[in-house]
């Protein structure tokens, strides 16, 4: 028989203390993946930190360095702030895509990244934003860039007693914008079949000069697809270089055949997705000025 | 018969009896019951889809601190050859013992192998992972088609093809076999100018009621046992649990809870056996409830199928020959909606020369268990693709070709009872009319037709009538209540007694205070528990007439019921009864004496004794409903992404006893099918 201890640290310091003595603990954030897969009894653990009291994880500020964002931040309150979702349009759809209301209550990004699926629907959105993680543990802080974090499906690259401790987006240059799409067959409530986030930075003569490009769903992890982006760069994104993105990335997926779709919709839909997030994205810029 | 239309209460909207119980979280569901020293049941369940048992070794599990009993099969009776009573047909108890404990042999995959009651439910699900299974594993079979094969894994050595002469020798997965004609098929199919074939398939599902199963059980020292559990008939579940568990039906007494919807799949016993088995053996009561997980792996779904469709035309639409086979996957007992199936999926149209056949397989997989209109959507999809196909061929509109071929009264089905009076055309010509019809279709978009039809149950049902001191009134029935059958029974006692819809209070009750009622489905509790509701409305009324004649120490035909009040006709000016009645169902202004039911309610004591009245009613005058669903889709084609843009249903619904309840029930069959996709 299992028994389950429970603790609240309401300082870092405290947490780490707490992650180093237990072997099979487990970091609580919104628990929206952790208590159901508890439930499942696909995870056993013997401890459980819940970080939610810890007040730089659930603090986000604004800046000219860009949004620094409390791992643990709930993202409903992340999504009450007019100024963050002008700035980060794509982040904040793909965001507020995970579960419903009452899930948006409770989940954080950091959960959704530290949860490492696949089909993640922030992760595309941080790593075309250029998002890094920062991650405290026994042996004190290092950085990652937010598309190294993830390592496979539920795996990151946190080590023993680490945390995510916050995400940083950098501030977007002038005259750009960012994009994300899911397919899921129902209308919401759905995990992604495929998904594909685009960042785009545009000239006045609306030549594209930066882009990213991420997909999601469509491989062990989220990519970052730099072909698609250069398929991208130093066009007006007409047709061609749309097909162009759309091909590179569909080359970039390597999904696997499950109840969800087959690989080869998958790759398909992946460039779909992919052309119609930078329309998208160029939409926004080109609204915004 | 003169058809009542004028109604007072009946088809208006009273808040529901049970909604603020509903929306407060009172109501209390199967698994919300807490006894005094109650324990926990788990059960372990096959990691195999088809295996021998070799052990069952509980040493570990016992071990555990805070497990009190186990059991498997072994504390059930072997059911044999025994059968178990079921109003016209009788079932093999050896179909069902299996489903609630494995005996010697897994079907499918969580299939239940044993049980552990604890003292909490952690103790009793750790216990359960420590109950040592031995298996023999050996090959399953999922498909069908391979199934039906000579050489496939056989499920069971003791099931022949039924319905085959001669019966034959050898056991097969091919349970049952059906054919039904009329006319002469081939002559059908020669006098028709266009012929389209084709095969669609239907996946399996389930019915996915959002409640999962639950239940408690008590045994007490005189072997008589307590059962409270979330089902769709609580005298089905004493019949079901007396026969698997060899208890005398006559000690079990059940109690519905709340039901948080069933559709069919709440019409059988999975865990009430084993809670009960459980409570016996520790002494305690014992509650199970089902996870999520459990009710998907090892409840009841809905048959698959695949059905072959044969139609011919005359180039002026008529249709001419109507060819049908249905294969049906009823999982690893023999239990599929076969036989409607078979009947029903040509009943929309008037067709001179039918075959329908149908044969039903056994595969690894839980045993089906009915789903809204059991067997009738699978082949109803089939015909209604290929009759939209005729019709797009003939450059016909497809509810002009249905209005052509439609069934009407009188014409015979292949179910063989000539159709009486019934709305099809009715259907076909409101949808023609209706807006969304006429709307224009834009790019990618496109409209889809389909009639339906299900002939609807009767059977039997009882209820009670108490009448209280004040005058209010208790309607006491034997039917759970999925879809606000209560709020029903309470309007219907309101039109027959004439008082407020607010003064009844409408309950189910369990086995022990109510006389016997069959389950609440196949759309049968309205017309039949509301024929019994009638009936004792209608004995309470002459019993309430004859209480006011003794009052008033008058003859019975002298007092009249009306308007919730027993009137002395004497001195209205009114002479005779159909005067009173012609009088627009009002008292007269000029009634010399009346007594309302509450001042009849306070004399009761001095005039025969308390007011009740008690019904049973076997209703054979279920007739037919049709529908037509209209549907405009839209498709992505680049994502292959397919959106409903509007879904109309138009059916036939008969007299709506609640306006609301009905519209709601409309948007429920919507919702699945958007759902379902
Ligand atoms: C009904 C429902 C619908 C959903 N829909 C979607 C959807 O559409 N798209 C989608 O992407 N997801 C979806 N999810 C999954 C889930 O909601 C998201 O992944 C969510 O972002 C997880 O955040 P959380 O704060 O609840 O994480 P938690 O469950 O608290 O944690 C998730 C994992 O990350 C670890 N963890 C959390 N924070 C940290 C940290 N700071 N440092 C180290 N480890 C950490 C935890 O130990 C755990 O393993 C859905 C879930 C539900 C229940």
């Amino acid at each position: 028989m299992q028994s389950v201890q429970y603790a609240a640290p309401t300082t870092l310091a405290q947490a780490t203390q707490a992650l180093q003595g237990a072997s099979d603990a487990k970091i609580l954030a919104g628990g929206t993946d952790l208590l159901v897969q508890m439930k499942l009894g696909i995870r056993e653990p013997g401890l459980i930190v819940d970080i939610k009291r810890i007040p730089e994880l659930t603090a986000f500020t604004l800046g000219e360095h860009g949004l620094h964002l409390g791992a643990a931040l709930t993202s409903a309150i992340l999504h009450d702030d007019a100024q963050v979702r002008a700035r980060y349009p794509g982040f904040m759809e793909a965001l507020g895509l995970i579960g419903s209301s009452q899930v948006q209550g409770r989940c954080s990004a950091g959960g959704n990244l530290c949860n490492a699926s696949p089909a993640a629907d922030s992760v595309p959105a941080l790593i075309v934003n250029r998002a890094v993680c920062n991650i405290l543990g026994p042996a004190g802080e290092r950085s990652v860039a937010v598309e190294a974090f993830t390592t496979g499906p539920g795996k990151n690259c946190l080590g023993s007693g680490e945390i995510l401790v916050s995400i940083d987006l950098p501030l977007p240059a002038p005259r750009s914008s960012d994009a994300y799409l899911r397919f899921i067959p129902r209308t919401e409530m759905d995990i992604a079949v495929a998904g594909a986030a685009v960042a785009l930075t545009l000239d006045a003569a609306g030549v594209c000069t930066a882009a990213r490009v991420a997909i999601g769903a469509v491989a062990p992890t989220a990519l970052l697809v730099p072909a698609a982006a250069e398929a991208l760069i130093g066009t007006a994104l007409d047709d061609t270089a749309l097909a162009n993105a759309a091909a590179a990335a569909s080359a970039a997926a390597s999904p696997i055949t499950d109840k969800r779709g087959t690989a080869e919709y998958r790759k398909k839909v992946v460039g779909v997705l992919v052309r119609r997030a930078a329309l998208i994205a160029k939409a926004r810029i080109e609204a915004d000025s | 018969m003169k058809v009542k239309t004028d109604f007072k209460y009946v088809g208006t909207r009273p808040i529901r009896p049970d909604g603020l119980d509903k929306v407060t979280g009172r109501a209390m569901y199967g698994a919300d019951l807490n006894l005094q020293g109650m324990v926990y049941g788990h059960i372990v369940r096959s990691p195999h889809a088809h295996a021998v048992i070799k052990s069952i070794d509980f040493s570990e599990a016992m071990k555990l601190p805070g497990v009190l009993a186990t059991m498997s099969a072994a504390d059930l009776p072997e059911p044999g050859d025994k059968k178990i009573p079921g109003g016209e047909v009788d079932f093999e108890l050896k179909a069902f013992s299996p489903i609630v404990m494995a005996r010697g042999k897994v079907f499918f995959h969580a299939q239940s192998v044993a049980a552990v009651a604890a003292t909490t439910a952690s103790i009793a699900a750790a216990a359960a992972k420590l109950v040592k299974v031995e298996y023999d594993v050996l090959p399953h079979v999922l498909d069908i088609h391979e199934a039906a094969r000579d050489d496939a894994p056989l499920l069971h050595e003791d099931v022949f093809t039924q319905g085959v002469d001669p019966v034959p020798t050898r056991p097969s997965n091919v349970s049952a076999e059906i054919e039904l004609k009329m006319g002469d098929l081939d002559a059908g199919f020669a006098a028709a100018d266009l012929v389209i074939e084709r095969t669609y398939s239907v996946p399996m599902c389930h019915q996915g009621y959002i409640e999962p199963h639950a239940c408690v059980a008590q045994f007490d020292e005189n072997g008589k046992v307590e059962i409270w559990c979330c089902t769709q008939g609580a005298f089905m579940v004493r019949t079901l649990t007396a026969a698997v568990t060899g208890i005398e039906l006559g000690k079990i007494k059940v109690t519905p809870s709340e039901i948080g919807g069933g559709f069919g799949g709440k019409t059988t016993i999975y865990i009430e056996p084993v809670a009960a088995i459980l409570a016996q053996k520790c002494g305690r009561p014992v509650k199970i409830v089902m996870s999520r997980e459990d009710v998907f792996r090892a409840s009841g779904p809905v048959s698959s199928s695949e059905t072959r469709v044969k139609i011919g035309v005359t180039k002026d639409g008529k249709i001419t020959a109507m060819d049908t086979d249905i294969i049906m996957d009823s999982g690893a007992f023999s239990s599929s909606p076969l036989f409607p199936a078979v009947m029903f999926g040509t009943a929309c149209y008037r067709c001179d020369n039918i075959r329908s056949s149908g044969r039903e397989v056994l595969t690894n997989k839980p045993k089906v268990y009915a789903y809204r209109a059991p067997g009738a959507p699978q082949p109803i999809l089939a015909v209604e693709c290929v009759i939209n196909e005729i019709a797009q061929q003939l450059q016909m509109d497809p509810i002009e070709f249905r209005q052509l071929n439609a069934v009407n009264e009188g014409d015979l089905p292949l179910f063989g009872v000539p159709f009486q009076a019934i709305g099809l055309q009715e259907i076909l010509r409101e949808a023609k009319k209706h807006p969304n019809y006429q709307v224009a279709l834009g790019e990618n978009q496109g409209r889809g037709v389909a009639c339906a039809f299900w002939i609807n149950a009767g059977m039997q049902s009882s209820a009670t009538i108490n009448v209280s001191e004040d005058g209010r009134v208790n309607v006491l029935t034997g039917n759970p209540d999925i879809g606000g059958s209560r709020a029903s029974m309470a309007l219907l006692t309101a039109e027959v007694l004439g008082i407020p819809v607010d003064t009844i209070r409408p309950a189910v009750v369990d086995t022990d205070s109510i006389a016997y009622s069959d389950l609440t489905g196949g759309s049968r509790t309205t017309l039949a528990t509301g024929g019994a509701v009638i009936k004792a409305a209608e004995a309470l009324v002459a019993e309430l007439r004859k209480r006011a004649a003794a009052l008033w120490g008058i003859n019975v035909e002298e007092v009249d019921w009306i308007d919730g009040s027993a009137v002395a006709r004497s001195g209205t000016g009114l002479e005779t009864l159909n005067e009173a009645r012609a009088n627009d169902g009002h008292a007269p202004a000029t009634a010399a004496k009346s007594l309302t039911l509450a001042q009849l309610a306070a004399q009761a004591g001095v005039t025969g004794g308390p007011l009740c009245a008690v019904a049973s009613h076997n209703a054979h005058n279920a007739a037919p409903s049709f529908a037509l669903n209209m549907c405009d889709v839209e498709v992505d084609k680049e994502t292959g992404k397919v959106e409903i843009l509007r879904y109309t249903c138009i059916q036939d619904a008969g007299k709506p006893c609640i306006r609301p309840t009905w519209k709601a029930r409309c948007k429920a069959v919507l919702c699945r099918v958007s759902a379902g996709r």
